[in-house]
């Protein structure tokens, strides 16, 4: 009974085969609805987990374990004083404060200068965290903070532009007429870093110098940038609400004084934005699959009209009707396969395009193949049903009568 | 006898058409030895197509009773018809009814495929049936290139497959010239002197003529003889 079965579907294959091969044209036709849904579903999908994870390592590689706060303050209390930032550096599972004040200065090197040059002030905890911005030199230490040194690391655009040809290590650097002594120079940014300079990271031309000295320098006495960084992350949350107290405290409680951003959020919230988009495109592409399913399902009730008499006359040599219904079920399932394959190679041709023009990386997506693949078969059976049961209820003397 | 070969009693079927019940066969009572050649004999509308289906088991009648091998027809429910319909009833037609994208060998391995038959099994059968049938040189030929005789006898090839105890042409000449006609009619015979039972429906005498037994049917009564017809 097994073998006799298995040897009606391999019949029924490949007569749904030949009656494929037979109408070529129309069996195109008919699955290219298939095969635009399931190439749109599949480029989208690829496409988009391939920006995903991008942005995701972006912002990844800017460090999860911290977060900013941008100062605004109030008319009289422009930002925070170091007595502030003393007050959360003090919290617990704070793992240090960075500070960041800049201002635009003029860098000048014997006849050679600058005028787009950032001056930043930093401290040491904004060095102990990002170990590894440092190429040549040293970083700022506790007594360059202490003793308001004139002392400067330089940014390797800033050092290509001033120091062409001489070891900067040493030299004093002018800035804004005050003399600095190069103690470091920094690594060249790379193109990630787009991201972490508009969140507050160091820019093309930078002068890095302690930020007690940048305060003189400025002539402020308020912080108005800051980074902390988190000793243990799952505490994240419960730090941030201890470190908006000291900060309404600052402020006497006035609104919009300052922005916390939390890094990690952001990341959620970012992959939450693109997940719904991933779905809500993906839905919007699945409609096109639905439309080729109707589409199939319509050549399959031309299919089973026309070929009347072939299914009386299989009824009469002792077909049962569910081998009927098996057979044009088997052909609505081979026609959205195939439709589902030339899909999946259009849509990862169509992908790969894609993320070559985008600039990610082109990962192969396993999920997004299945879905392509099981998307059409369920299509393929969905709408195969209808005609294939009509066809296996076919009345056989009416059929063969149909001459 | 322990069992009936083939017994019609008071076969009624009425068709439900446009509002009103017809009915196409009335009372109708046909009793069958194994090994008979039978023509039904009648013009177009006088129910005999309607006999073909439920002699055919294509069909189920409205009342009365049919015996074929000691069962009851009407009894049986969708998959028994078809295993009747695969194993016991070898069905021939007018226009042949061959699948033309399938040769010779492939159309007769069809009812073989229904039957469960092993590939090798319906190949070395379907060959056999084809020998018999006189085509042994036309095994591959698909229908389009063969001649009308040749695509009757492939069918009736094809009808021959499972073994069936009865051979039910229908209008078997009708689409054929007098002399293949009477070919075709000749290969009947000899499968008829092979102990194979044979019912041929026809409107032409001359062709009812060469069974051994005639029956007539007009407007859905059945007689035996050619009383009332010509």
């Amino acid at each position: 009974m097994i073998k006799s079965r298995l040897s009606m579907f391999r019949e029924s294959v490949s007569m749904s085969l030949s009656n494929v091969a037979h109408n070529k044209m129309r069996s195109f036709l008919t699955i290219l609805g298939i095969i635009i849904g399931v190439a749109a579903i599949i480029a989208l999908i690829t496409t988009v987990s391939g920006v995903t994870g991008e942005i995701t390592s972006q912002f990844a590689a800017m460090g999860t374990g911290k977060f900013t706060v941008t100062v605004q303050g109030t008319a009289l209390k422009p930002g925070l004083t170091e007595t502030d930032v003393r007050k959360i550096e003090a919290l617990e599972n704070v793992d240090g404060v960075s500070v960041k004040l800049s201002s635009s200065a003029v860098a000048k090197f014997g006849s050679s200068w600058s005028e787009e040059v950032t001056l930043e002030g930093r401290n040491t905890a904004y060095f102990r965290r990002n170990d590894d911005l440092l190429a040549r030199g040293r970083t700022l230490n506790r007594l360059d903070e202490e003793q308001h040194s004139f002392v400067c690391l330089i940014s390797h655009d800033l050092q290509e532009k001033l120091f062409y040809g001489v070891d900067p290590l040493g030299k004093k650097l002018a800035v804004n007429g005050h003399s600095f002594t190069v103690i470091g120079i920094l690594k060249e940014s790379s193109g990630a870093d787009v991201m972490s300079q508009a969140l507050g990271g160091s820019g093309d031309e930078t002068v890095i110098v302690p930020y007690t000295t940048a305060m003189r320098l400025v002539g402020s006495a308020y912080i108005r940038s800051l980074e902390v960084y988190v000793r243990d992350t799952d505490g994240t949350d419960d730090l941030i609400e201890r470190t908006e107290e000291v900060l309404d405290a600052a402020f006497n409680g006035h609104d919009d004084t300052y922005t916390l951003i939390n890094m990690s959020s952001l990341l959620d919230t970012m992959d939450t934005i693109l997940g719904m988009m991933t779905t809500m495109l993906a839905g919007i592409a699945s409609i096109s699959l639905l439309v080729g399913g109707i589409g199939i399902m319509n050549m399959m009730l031309v299919s089973v009209t026309e070929r009347t008499t072939e299914i009386g006359l299989r009824k009469a040599l002792g077909a049962e009707p569910g081998q009927i219904q098996t057979q044009f079920l088997i052909e609505a399932f081979i026609l959205s396969i195939l439709g589902g394959i030339l899909g999946i190679i259009l849509g990862l041709l169509l992908s790969a395009l894609l993320s070559s023009l985008i600039g990610t990386a082109f990962t192969l997506n396993g999920s997004a193949i299945l879905l392509g693949v099981g998307f059409s078969a369920g299509v393929g059976i969905v709408f195969g049903w209808a005609p294939a049961r009509k066809a296996s209820r076919l009345n056989p003397i009416d059929a063969l009568r149909a001459m | 006898m322990s069992e009936e070969y083939f017994a019609m009693r008071d076969i009624v079927k009425t068709y439900h058409v446009g509002g009103e019940d017809q009915m196409v066969l009335k009372h109708v009572n046909l009793f069958i030895e194994e090994g008979e050649f039978l023509s039904i004999l009648g013009p177009s509308g006088s129910g005999k197509s309607t006999m073909m289906n439920i002699i055919g088991c294509l069909d189920v009648p409205t009342s009365g009773e049919y015996v074929l091998k000691g069962r009851h027809i009407g009894e049986l429910d969708q998959h028994e018809l078809a295993q009747i319909r695969c194993h016991e009833i070898g069905f021939i037609f007018q226009q042949f009814q061959l699948l033309p994208r399938l040769d010779a060998m492939k159309n007769v391995e069809l009812p073989l495929i229904y039957a469960g038959v092993p590939r090798r099994e319906r190949a070395e059968r379907a060959e056999q049936m084809l020998v018999r049938v006189g085509l042994s040189e036309r095994l591959h030929h698909f229908p389009n290139q063969l001649s009308g005789g040749q695509q009757q006898r492939v069918a009736i090839a094809r009808a021959l497959a499972t073994d069936p105890t009865i051979l039910l042409a229908d209008e078997p000449t009708g689409a054929l010239d007098q002399t293949t006609g009477r070919q075709v009619v000749e290969l009947f015979h000899d499968l008829n002197d092979e102990g194979r039972t044979v019912i041929m429906i026809t409107h032409d005498l001359k062709i009812a003529r060469q069974a051994k037994r005639i029956v007539n049917i007009l407007d859905g009564v059945l007689s035996e003889g050619v009383s009332e017809y010509d």
